[in-house]
């Protein structure tokens, strides 16, 4: 797949592309290390899930709280970061062509991150830390668990410095002109989002780590929980504004697709960096402690202007898709640009699912439990897990897989093992992974709890339905683990036994091929668009259907979940 | 007239991460932080009826 340019630099011959070395180690490194860190939450979520699931109640109280800190500290931190620092390096390498700022600073990044994760798991392992992802004041664990979130918060922010640096350096160099390629713009949106996080983590955690110690009294719970969620929610965000990056690449790579305007794109980003941030009071909207101004500003005002920049992302990645399989000639109806698009490309389905999965269920769950009034009926019941899984992994993690399925070939050069395995992985996992959300959203809506080892405590106050949803959670878990256990092992087996492909091309997983070169009515056409201002038409109708659609589910649960509440709060 | 290589102030806002660094932190830091940070300190204590 590749050929030797200099010892510092290769070209990769599928991509065209020019591969650092140096940062390749890295890039590869902290790959490996976060599918580690996913194994890890994968296999607590299975165990999580067959506890939930009443009727199999598999794990004992104490291990259910212990497993699922594991699940929430691998899953929503260590998975992620780890594969954001890799996604930071390889994009601004790669696509900038330029060597990465500094090696050692990148040694520390890593040391650091790595030695202050496997801190947390094994203090986690241990029972010194029953205290779950969010680990609220006055529940206390271990120094090592705070000790250990620290070390990865730093090293995760020290790489991220390395990669400003990197882009610094290039821009010195001069190794591009004008402005940065639409993903690296997103990689950089996504690195200024993370610091913010980073910075709200360092506060949290060094007085709470200090408290653990016995050096300072316990700090205020209430100003405990403001700030953890700096760290806890907007790491989520550095997660949406990555695999949006994500999306455009595979896009680009799996259809050939370009952004359909670069300043509506970029506009988009600069809302994320300006506004997601605001979402993280969210978590506080049943919280005394904040006033209403606070939390209507933060959850509605101000961040609506960062849901505005998802639905821009959600209708110019996919109308991207539409007008590229246009010009290669998918043109029959409304969608035969889509029934036509690679499909069969690991790389192309893991990104339309996760576009689909992210939009339709996690954004419309997403801005409606964000609603303050409508919170009420929904905070720390399931419904709340129900959003972030179709967001996290249904969005995110599908979309990081989608991306694994190049980043494999094209760095460690090596051909996929079990293709036909490999192609079935996304449609399985993204079918898992909405079974199990829809089940917790319908219990939750039932009223059972989130973070609850045992419903029936209390004697059986949920009745079937309810129970049925949480079975539904069970059979969903079972066949999201199964896809998880799925990628992991074609990716570690390609590692290890994959057919070496130096020198060549990497086999095409599917790109869709050229039906016809003749201009038609659907193609793009220069148009006169006032005295001597020519303008240039997409064909987008179908991503137009689709967003109509995606408006009217939007309406639809927004305004039924009002009638939810009116029917617990009733007026009279 | 218009000088052909005038970048529009939006452009340029997009074309300088330091600037969108320095707007990404201080926007949610008052926001967010700030002003919730804010409230809690100014808090009252609750009276019993």
């Amino acid at each position: 797949m590749n050929a030797k340019s200099d010892s510092a630099k290769r070209i990769c011959l599928t991509t065209g592309l020019t591969i650092c070395r140096q940062a390749e180690f890295f890039v590869k490194a902290n790959a490996v290390l976060a599918v580690v860190f996913l194994l890890i939450g994968g296999i607590a979520a299975i165990l999580l899930a067959l506890t939930r699931w009443q009727t199999v109640h598999l794990l004992p109280v104490d291990w259910f709280y212990r497993i699922i800190t594991l699940h929430g500290i691998n899953m929503l931190l260590f998975w992620i970061l780890f594969f954001e620092v890799a996604i930071l390096y390889f994009v601004v390498t790669t696509l900038l062509n330029v060597r990465l700022a500094s090696r050692a600073i990148a040694w520390v990044s890593l040391s650091m991150m790595l030695t202050g994760a496997v801190m947390v798991d094994v203090t986690i392992l241990v029972g010194k830390a029953d205290v779950m992802l969010s680990s609220y004041l006055p529940l206390l664990a271990h120094p090592a668990f705070y000790l250990g979130i620290i070390l990865v918060a730093v090293g995760t922010l020290i790489g991220v410095i390395n990669f400003f640096a990197t882009l610094y350096k290039a821009k010195k160099e001069k190794t591009y002109e004008g402005s940065v390629p639409l993903v690296v713009f997103g990689a950089t949106a996504a690195a200024i989002i993370a610091v913010v996080t980073l910075l709200h983590g360092a506060v949290v955690m060094v007085p709470t780590f200090l408290h653990s110690v016995g050096l300072i009294a316990q700090p205020d719970p209430q100003w405990y929980r403001l700030i953890w969620w700096g760290l806890g929610h907007m790491s989520q965000q550095v997660n949406v504004c990555a695999m949006v990056a994500v999306w455009y690449f595979l896009a680009t790579v799996t259809t050939g697709a370009k952004p359909l305007n670069e300043a509506v794109c970029r506009s988009a980003f600069v809302l994320y960096i300006l506004f997601i941030n605001l979402a993280s009071a969210h978590h506080l909207l049943v919280d005394p402690g904040v006033g209403a101004g606070w939390k209507i500003w933060n959850t509605s005002y101000a961040m609506y202007l960062a849901v505005l920049a998802s639905m821009m992302h959600g209708f110019t990645v996919p109308a991207s898709v539409e007008v590229a399989m246009r010009h290669k000639g998918y043109i029959r109806g409304l969608f035969g640009w889509l029934t036509g698009a690679p499909w069969r490309n690991p790389g192309f389905s893991a990104f339309f699912l996760s576009l689909i999965i992210f939009g339709f269920l996690g954004g419309i769950t997403g801005v409606t439990l964000g609603t303050q009034q409508i919170n009420i009926i929904a905070h720390n019941t399931l419904r709340i897990p129900g959003h972030f899984h179709v967001t996290v992994v249904g969005g995110t993690t599908l979309a990081f897989m989608g991306l694994t399925y190049y980043l494999v070939p094209l760095l460690w050069q090596r051909e996929y093992i079990f293709k036909p395995l490999a192609r079935l992985q996304p449609y399985l996992f993204g079918i898992g992974i909405v079974t199990l959300s829809v089940g917790m959203s319908f219990a939750g809506s039932m009223g059972v709890a989130r973070r609850s080892w045992d419903i029936e405590a209390a004697g059986s106050i949920y009745g079937p339905t309810a129970h049925l949803f949480l079975g539904l959670v069970g059979i969903g878990g079972i066949l999201a683990f199964l896809a998880l256990f799925l990628y992991v092992g074609l990716t570690v087996g390609t590692l290890l036994f994959g057919r070496r492909i130096v020198g060549r091309a990497m086999e095409d997983w599917g790109t869709p091929k050229v039906l016809s070169t003749s201009a038609g009515h659907d193609h793009p056409a220069p148009i006169q668009a006032g005295a001597g201002v020519v303008a240039t038409v997409h064909p987008t109708q179908g991503t137009m259907v689709l967003a109509i659609v995606f408006l009217i589910s939007f309406a639809v649960y927004y305004f039924a979940n009002w009638k939810a509440l009116a029917d617990v709060w009733p007026v009279r | 007239m218009n000088e052909p290589d005038r970048k529009h102030p939006i452009q340029k806002l997009m074309d300088n991460p330091w600037l969108l660094l320095v707007l990404g932190v201080a926007i949610p830091s008052l926001s967010y932080t700030l002003w919730g940070w804010l409230e809690l300190i100014f808090l009252k204590t609750a009276q019993l009826p």
